[in-house]
């Protein structure tokens, strides 16, 4: 029951102009999945959808287990669903490599497409009890992407954050008890203007972006200028950015590899928690992903230890959702955030 | 030559370029009363678009079902096996769309539609069916709204190339209009194959972004669509390249309407932002030619501030001589209103942005339930709690599995139910509203005031019960502010806590302002939508620190009121004083409040006061509320 349409082609990630904040904190959650997810407010038509269908297109392909239809990564057998631990309990599993997926949640989505159900057509021809994944199956050490999350349904929101906690998918239905890894880095967007996210889904997205429309002509220019370029020839607006894409690509697997070796000083530390104790953050979590931001950042800039710059950079991202509320305080998120990084940063 | 830009001339030419690209240039937005005029554009459409492009015309309120596609019942049932149905995007592929009374669309469908226009596909992970059909499609929104406020979803708009407004040119549309372009299907097929090889300069990329930003559009949509209507103009000209004439009409045509700031003349003098704006382009072009024009030349200065709106022919003929910006921007502005300012910003406000974020957005004051409100769906769960069952959901979840469950043949045929296929149904209610009252209760006049804001809360809580409504009364006085009613249905607690109010003292305005927007803001957080009616003579004397300094005491108010209107809550200021002057207006306009000057205010017409100010905060939701990011 799967028709596909031929899709629209990918506008390339490294032609995106500006977007510097999105650009990052997508990276980071490619080197780091364990950041937490991303979450992208902004103005219309500021390309926000773009970016995520753009990462797709980038991320180096990974190893996972030949027929597995959960993409269990042969690595660690710890995280294998039951079909792969039943199979190759004492056999090595054959492997090769797929392309990361970048599963859309789109609006209208029912709970069985998510969570997985029943399959039917196996049930009807052959009389088998067969589970058919749904997209969260799909979604398995890739990315979900949500556009429009603060559209979504409640019931459906439940059951991403139940399921993003427990990085694993519980299915009982129809006398069928499925569970199966469920690992994946959330992505939401959304305009602020359409509705508010609730304050628990907000917290667990690690990173948190604003995105503003460019203001200056320059920049304006060019951004319409590739979107026209690209609709015209997309093919070979891809080959003409094949070169960038590819040592964007070469970065994120250096970074990966070089990620455990890039050292936490004691001073980064102990700066990442003076801020969190300044801004006056709920929990530990903040200062946790502004760690491991931060951590990912220098992997990324290929720097051996993490640095104020580095904190500097990422602090806004991994922040500004988690302050308390202030209403008697004007000042944005972000703007709380700036505030007490020069602060802490010039002293 | 450019014809006179006249509202019907310009209907008729819109109809033909979403004939020629419908889903690149997404649709239109049409402003019109159901009516012949619109009948005849509507007609023109249809006449342009090739034969084979289907037109569907889809209800505001149709469902997911209907538009996006999912289980069809009847023939799920019959074969005993999932058949899809597509829905009416899915149907209208290469096509158009027409969306009717779409100003009263919900976000949710707006959102799909969004969805549908920027991926030209309809992705469809519902009822066991995971299927992407095809859907290019262009979008038509019939608007009939007849308020200011009353539009389209902005989610939409924003994806619209054009926005056409055919109110004012009722009964003019009789005939074609001079200058108009044939728009019959042979032309517009020979433009639709030629689209593709339609060539854009460089500098028309540039004019065009340079004059959307010159007008205050902040989208970077506006822009791109501009582009693509440009083009499509060429093409319907005959044309293999993009000419200034095609990139002026995509002007008037696609960004005049978004404008946000009236933008200046074209100057002659160089202090004009155009032309400091101007060299900033030339920076970017390849050519270093072409940045000659730009370049404040008096020869070329014509007074074009004299020049009334409606002649961009003047605009063409010069084209050779004059940068290109200018030309785009005139032709843009041509068409504005004059009174363009007075339309997009409050009156009295000058450094307000537009006020879009309270009319967007009707979903924050709506609320999800399972027991109450208007049903908007179903959801897998079970039957208790005060529940109901969505008959027809269920049967859609139980439908497939028939043939499975199915009683052996020749046996009377009965559905097998489970429980894992009840659905229920999803109710969406509107938020309660609360009404706080601040009042100045300081002075002599305050026994007096208390007394009106006393009867204007009996007379509220007596209609409340059935609004389900919620009252609050804040008195300041003397060194700070007191919470003397806190949130309350009840009228009986309500009158015994009113009874002996005491009055006299300084006037804390920044204290009881304060006070306000604490309570406001717990109310937003708990769900409520909290509509706030300040009444005070505006003459602060006491500052937050409770010293009696009256500058000081003046700004602390006045800072205050920032902090309310960046909450973005609704306000009412009823000015008590005898003689209601500037001061407190301005107040009123720090507040973001509608102003209201009441010197003998009584109990009813207070209470009809707020209950006009609660009625759009109702419709809208606090854009800047308790929110942190």
């Amino acid at each position: 029951m799967n028709v596909t349409a031929t899709a629209r082609p990918v506008f390339p990630f490294s032609a995106i102009v500006g977007q510097d904040e999105t650009r990052l904190a997508l990276l980071i959650a490619a080197v780091d999945p364990s950041i937490g997810g991303v979450l992208i407010f902004g103005d219309r038509g500021t390309g926000k959808s773009t970016a995520v269908r753009g990462l797709a297109a980038l991320l180096p392909r990974m190893r996972t287990i030949q027929g597995c239809r959960y993409g269990c990564d042969p690595t660690t057998p710890s995280a294998w669903c039951t079909d792969c631990r039943a199979c190759y309990a004492t056999t090595p599993p054959r492997t090769c490599l797929t392309a990361v997926p970048v599963v859309d949640l789109p609006l209208g989505a029912t709970e069985d497409r998510v969570v997985g159900a029943l399959d039917l057509e196996q049930a009807l021809a052959h009389g088998v009890k067969a589970f058919e994944p749904g997209l969260l199956a799909r979604a398995n050490r890739g990315f979900l992407y949500i556009d429009e999350v603060n559209l979504l349904d409640d019931h459906l929101i439940d059951l991403l954050l139940d399921v993003a906690a427990s990085s694993e998918n519980v299915v009982e239905r129809e006398g069928l008890s499925v569970r199966h890894p469920a690992r994946f880095v959330l992505i939401g967007s959304g305009n602020p203007e359409e509705g508010e996210l609730r304050p628990q889904l907000l917290d667990r997205f690690g990173l948190a972006v604003e995105v503003a429309t460019p203001t200056d002509l320059p920049t304006r220019i060019e951004v319409v200028r590739r979107r026209d370029a690209f609709e015209r020839d997309p093919a070979a607006f891809e080959a003409a950015w094949k070169a960038p894409a590819d040592r964007l690509r070469r970065k994120i697997v250096a970074a990966r590899a070089r990620i455990a070796d890039v050292a936490v000083p004691d001073t980064a530390l102990e700066r990442a928690a003076t801020l969190c104790i300044r801004l006056g953050t709920d929990g530990l979590r903040g200062e946790l992903t502004l760690i491991r931001a931060a951590r990912a950042t220098a992997a990324l800039d290929g720097d051996a230890s993490v640095g104020d710059a580095h904190l500097r950079r990422v602090a806004p991202a991994a922040l500004r959702h988690r302050l308390r509320r202030n209403p008697l305080d004007e000042a944005s998120g972000s703007t709380r955030v700036a505030r007490a990084v020069e602060d802490l940063f010039a002293a | 030559m450019t014809p006179t830009p006249d509202a019907w001339h310009d209907a008729v030419l819109t109809a033909a370029l979403v004939a020629i690209d419908p889903s690149g240039l997404g649709g239109v937005a049409l402003r019109a009363g159901a009516g012949p005029d619109r009948e005849r554009w509507l007609a023109l459409l249809r006449a342009a678009l090739p034969a084979a492009a289907p037109l569907r015309r889809v209800p505001h309120n149709t469902g997911d079902d209907g538009l996006l596609g999912g289980l069809d019942l009847p023939a799920t049932l019959r074969v005993g096996r999932p058949i899809a149905q597509r829905g009416v995007l899915a149907e209208a592929d290469g096509g158009v769309v027409l969306l009717a009374m779409a100003e009263r669309v919900a976000p949710t469908t707006a959102a799909r539609l969004a969805m549908v226009l920027d991926d030209g596909m309809v992705s469809l992970q519902r009822d066991g069916l995971a299927l992407q059909l095809p859907a290019r499609i262009g979008l038509v929104l019939l608007d009939e709204g007849l308020a200011e406020e009353e539009r389209p979803p902005t989610a939409l708009l924003d994806r619209l190339a054009f926005h056409v407004d055919l109110r004012g040119a009722a009964g003019r549309m009789v005939g074609p209009a001079p200058g108009t372009p044939a728009t019959d299907a042979v032309t517009i097929a020979a433009a639709r194959s030629r689209l593709a090889t339609v060539q854009v300069a460089s500098e028309f990329v540039e004019a065009l972004c340079a004059a959307a930003m010159a007008l205050g559009i902040a989208s970077m949509r506006a822009p791109i669509l501009a582009l693509r209507a440009a083009a499509a103009m060429a093409a319907l000209a005959g044309r293999v390249a993009v000419t200034a004439e095609d990139a002026a009409a995509a002007a008037r045509l696609v960004l005049a309407p978004r404008a946000t700031i009236l933008p200046e003349a074209v100057p002659p003098d160089t202090t004009d932002p155009q032309q400091a704006e101007a060299p900033q382009a030339d920076q970017h072009q390849s050519d270093p030619q072409q940045s000659d024009p730009a370049r404040p030349d008096p020869a070329q200065s014509e007074p074009p501030e004299t020049e009334p709106p409606g002649q961009p022919e003047s605009a063409a003929e010069t084209a050779a001589d004059r940068p290109l910006v200018d030309i785009v921007l005139q032709a843009a502005r041509a068409v504005l209103p004059a009174d363009v300012l007075a339309h997009l910003r409050p009156a009295g406000s000058p450094g307000r942005p537009p006020a879009r974020a309270r009319s967007v957005g009707r979903a924050g004051a709506q609320q999800r339930s399972l027991r109450r409100g208007r049903p908007i769906g179903a959801q897998a769960g079970e039957l208790r709690a005060g529940a109901r069952l969505h008959l027809v959901e269920t049967l859609k979840a139980a439908a497939p599995w028939q043939l499975l469950r199915g009683a052996p043949r020749g046996e009377r045929i009965r559905l097998a139910v489970r429980r894992s296929d009840f659905r229920i149904v999803r109710f969406r209610h509107r938020s309660e509203t609360l009404m706080i009252f601040a009042v100045d209760a300081s002075g002599s006049s305050a026994l007096h005031r208390l007394a009106e804001a006393k009867g204007a809360i009996e007379l509220l809580l007596a209609n409340c019960y059935v609004r389900r409504d919620k009252v609050a009364l804040i008195a300041f006085r003397g060194r700070g502010a007191d919470l003397l009613l806190a949130p309350t249905g009840a009228l009986a607690r309500a009158k015994r806590c009113l009874a002996g109010l005491p009055g006299g003292g300084g006037t804390p305005l920044a204290a009881g302002l304060d006070a306000a927007a604490v309570l406001a803001d717990a109310a937003w957080r708990k769900g409520q939508t909290p509509v706030l009616t300040v009444l005070t003579d505006g003459r602060a004397n006491v500052a937050s620190d409770g010293s009696s300094d009256r500058v000081r005491a003046e700004a602390d108010a006045i800072a205050a009121a920032r902090r309310i209107r960046a909450a973005g809550f609704a306000v009412l200021l009823v000015d008590t004083a005898p003689r209601p002057d500037e001061r407190t207006r301005r107040l009123g306009v720090e507040l973001g409040a509608s102003y209201l000057p009441l010197p003998r205010a009584d109990a009813a017409s207070l209470s009809q006061a707020v209950r006009a100010a609660a009625r759009p905060a109702a419709a809208s939701r606090p854009p800047g509320a308790a929110r942190t990011i």
